[in-house]
């Protein structure tokens, strides 16, 4: 047990969701009768989830939105309460669920400092000892007397996050904050991160970035509708991840016309994707119902987690279609070394008319394919690397 | 006895580190950009009080039998006002600070508490004009000036526990505002703070003891009994002395014990039901 930081076991967590809160004094007497009738719908956001976090391990949580895993780290701060279960905490807890928790834009940002540093358990001398260090790491000196609605967004982040940086905790929760501010502040948190790692803190980090977990965890859990899919090394999680999106996405393709859109004068009829070890190749046919003038056809390739790969179009390429008339079809095909990772992706064939702007038929998804290679990568791309060592 | 004091200095560390920076930025916050500032907090209750002097003092003689109108009718001012500024505070303190909560455990008392404390600041710098009052109205101070203390506490602990109770009830219920409001407009004519007690008890004793039940009542006489004037009818004059004496202290502390129970039993749910 000694070894454990926090112990989650069993723990449900349902919400009530009245179809019109009750909130009023008159609604519980004339609701009376409603109540009984089910007023309000039970939400569960959080069903059977055990799981331990060691002591020192970096922990990921992971899930898409709506998964339930930002109730689950509010849980684990003692925000709200589970409905069932228990969570056991060793030691002094700190959540980040956001950064400048009580900022108040009416006050500057040295008073801003003990206010955010009292909300950390930090007394009033022990701020004034860190007080320069603070400062100077969020690069503020000359802004410290000046009220803090002053500040850009920037500013306060990077004040947030050097008063954060201070706390003193056995478990650290973060939410996320890492997807705010520029490089140079990205860079500041990635040493932070570092530091925390070869110090004894346990954290829990949760994330949909999974570059950022693969990065920073030594295990994670996979959450998805309320529940938990996995537990375990952080390979294999960012793993189910990724394939949560492709099972969902074959599900929803058939009919899900929010994915189609545009005029219709001129269509992809047909799109189909080759790969060989070196080349893409993918062959687009287009049928005119009304005669177009100077179409611009091109296609975009994701991966499946919804990240852009590359695309391009008859425009960018220089290839000018004169006219396709009404009733005829035209056939492009596009080819482009492979330099994709092992993964499954999708093609977007897209027509715009002469301008650039009106869309004639754009289509999401029209396409998916798989690259199988040896060698995983993380990443979307993999062109072929040449490392040479001297 | 020193090792209990440690932990619990350790055990209310947190709290009291929240509450100072609380009741420290309430202050800094309060009168931000007026010009006078801080002044208004004196100003407020000494405009209230002319206006009452003038229509209650003045126009319809209601301090006729009172000695030290003016100390006893601003003592009454200030003390009410008190009251109605911790609980005032009190209804929104929870909801306002929701969006904290959803990010932050902390111990939720401390809002109220921090509320209850920066108006308490305010009373005692109110107390320097009611002192000059005093000297001006040649009040001689007697000994029983020195209990004073004994019933603002029993006024912190009553407002304090009344907004632990509207606090915690108007997470739920929205309605508690405006109850609270209108409450309070007639609890202030029901409470004797412009007339003397004496001309309910004319008409009606039963009404007298009615009113004097309620601690706000009882504290603002005896708190105008012990600094003021012995004249001022306390508890005891109207309902006579023997246990009688300690029902307005047993109903205070009984209140603010329940009151505090049941915030201590909802405040878990404060961050999701607000």
């Amino acid at each position: 047990m000694n070894d454990v930081a926090i112990k989650i076991d069993g723990v449900y967590k349902d919400f009530k969701l009245p179809h019109q809160k009750v909130n009023s004094i008159k609604s519980i007497f004339t609701g009376i009768h409603k109540q009984k009738s089910k007023s309000f719908e039970v939400q569960h956001a959080l069903k059977d989830i055990s799981f331990e976090v060691k002591r020192g391990e970096f922990f990921g949580i992971v899930g898409r939105n709506g998964s339930g895993k930002s109730t689950l780290l509010k849980i684990i701060a003692e925000i709200y309460q589970p409905s069932k279960g228990k969570v056991q905490r060793s030691g002094r807890l700190v959540p980040f669920i956001e950064l400048g928790v009580g900022f108040n834009p009416e006050l500057t940002g040295r008073e801003n400092v003990y206010l955010n540093g009292a909300l950390f358990g930090f007394g009033k001398n022990e701020i004034e000892e860190q007080y320069d260090d603070i400062v100077s790491f969020a690069e503020l000196g000359q802004f410290m007397d000046q009220k803090l609605k002053n500040y850009s967004s920037g500013m306060q982040v990077r004040l947030a996050f050097s008063v954060a940086t201070r706390a003193k905790a056995d478990i650290l929760l973060i939410d996320e904050v890492l997807a705010v501010g520029d490089a140079d502040f990205q860079r500041k948190c990635f040493n932070y991160f570092k530091s925390l790692k070869n110090s004894e803190t346990t954290v829990v980090f949760v994330s949909h970035d999974m570059d950022a977990v693969r990065e920073y965890c030594d295990r994670a859990v996979l959450i998805d509708k309320s529940e938990i899919v996995d537990v375990g090394d952080t390979d294999k999680i960012a793993q189910k991840y990724t394939r949560l999106f492709t099972n969902d996405s074959l599900e929803s393709t058939a009919g899900d016309t929010a994915t189609r859109w545009g005029r219709g004068t001129l269509k992809t009829e047909d799109i189909s994707v080759k790969s060989d070890g070196d080349e893409v190749s993918i062959r687009q046919t287009v049928t005119a119902k009304q005669t177009t003038e100077n179409p611009i056809i091109g296609i975009r390739i994701r991966s499946v987690s919804g990240d852009s790969v590359t695309g391009t179009n008859t425009k960018i390429e220089g290839k000018k279609i004169a006219v396709v008339k009404d009733g005829e079809s035209i056939e492009l095909t596009w080819k482009l070394p492979n330099i994709f990772a092992d993964g499954d992706y999708y093609v977007d064939p897209a027509i715009l008319g002469s301008n650039g702007i009106d869309v004639l038929d754009w289509w999401d998804e029209a396409s998916r394919f798989s690259i199988n290679k040896e060698r995983q990568l993380p990443y979307i791309v993999d062109p072929d690397f040449v490392v040479e060592i001297k | 006895m020193k090792q209990t004091t440690e932990r619990l200095k350790a055990k209310y560390r947190y709290s009291t580190i929240l509450l100072k920076e609380l009741v420290k930025t309430d202050f800094k916050l309060r009168y931000q950009g007026s010009f006078l500032g801080y002044i208004w907090s004196l100003l407020k209750p000494l405009f209230m009080f002319g206006i009452l002097y003038l229509v209650f003092g003045v126009v319809f003689n209601a301090g006729a039998t009172i000695p030290h109108y003016p100390a006893y009718l601003l003592l009454g001012i200030l003390l009410w006002n008190y009251f109605t500024e911790v609980t005032n505070n009190g209804v929104t303190a929870i909801v306002g600070k929701g969006e904290l909560m959803r990010k932050l455990n902390f111990p939720k008392y401390v809002i109220v508490l921090a509320g209850s404390a920066s108006a308490l600041i305010n009373l005692l710098i109110n107390f320097a004009v009611l002192a000059i009052f005093l000297a001006i109205g040649g009040v001689d101070l007697h000994w029983s000036a020195l209990l004073l203390p004994l019933t603002l506490l029993q006024l912190f602990i009553f407002s304090l526990g009344v907004a632990f109770l509207l606090s915690a009830l108007y997470v739920r219920f929205r309605d508690i505002g405006y109850i609270w409001e209108i409450l309070m407009q007639a609890a202030f004519y029901f409470t004797p703070i412009l007339y003397p007690i004496t001309l309910v008890m004319e008409r009606s004793h039963d009404v007298a003891k009615l009113m004097m039940l309620n601690p706000a009542a009882q504290i603002i006489q005896d708190s105008r009994y012990l600094l003021v004037t012995h004249e001022a009818m306390t508890f005891e004059n109207i309902f006579g002395s023997g246990w009688f004496r300690l029902i307005p202290v047993a109903v205070t502390i009984l209140f603010a014990v329940m009151a505090a129970w049941y915030f201590r039993r909802q405040s878990p749910r404060f961050a999701e039901d607000i």
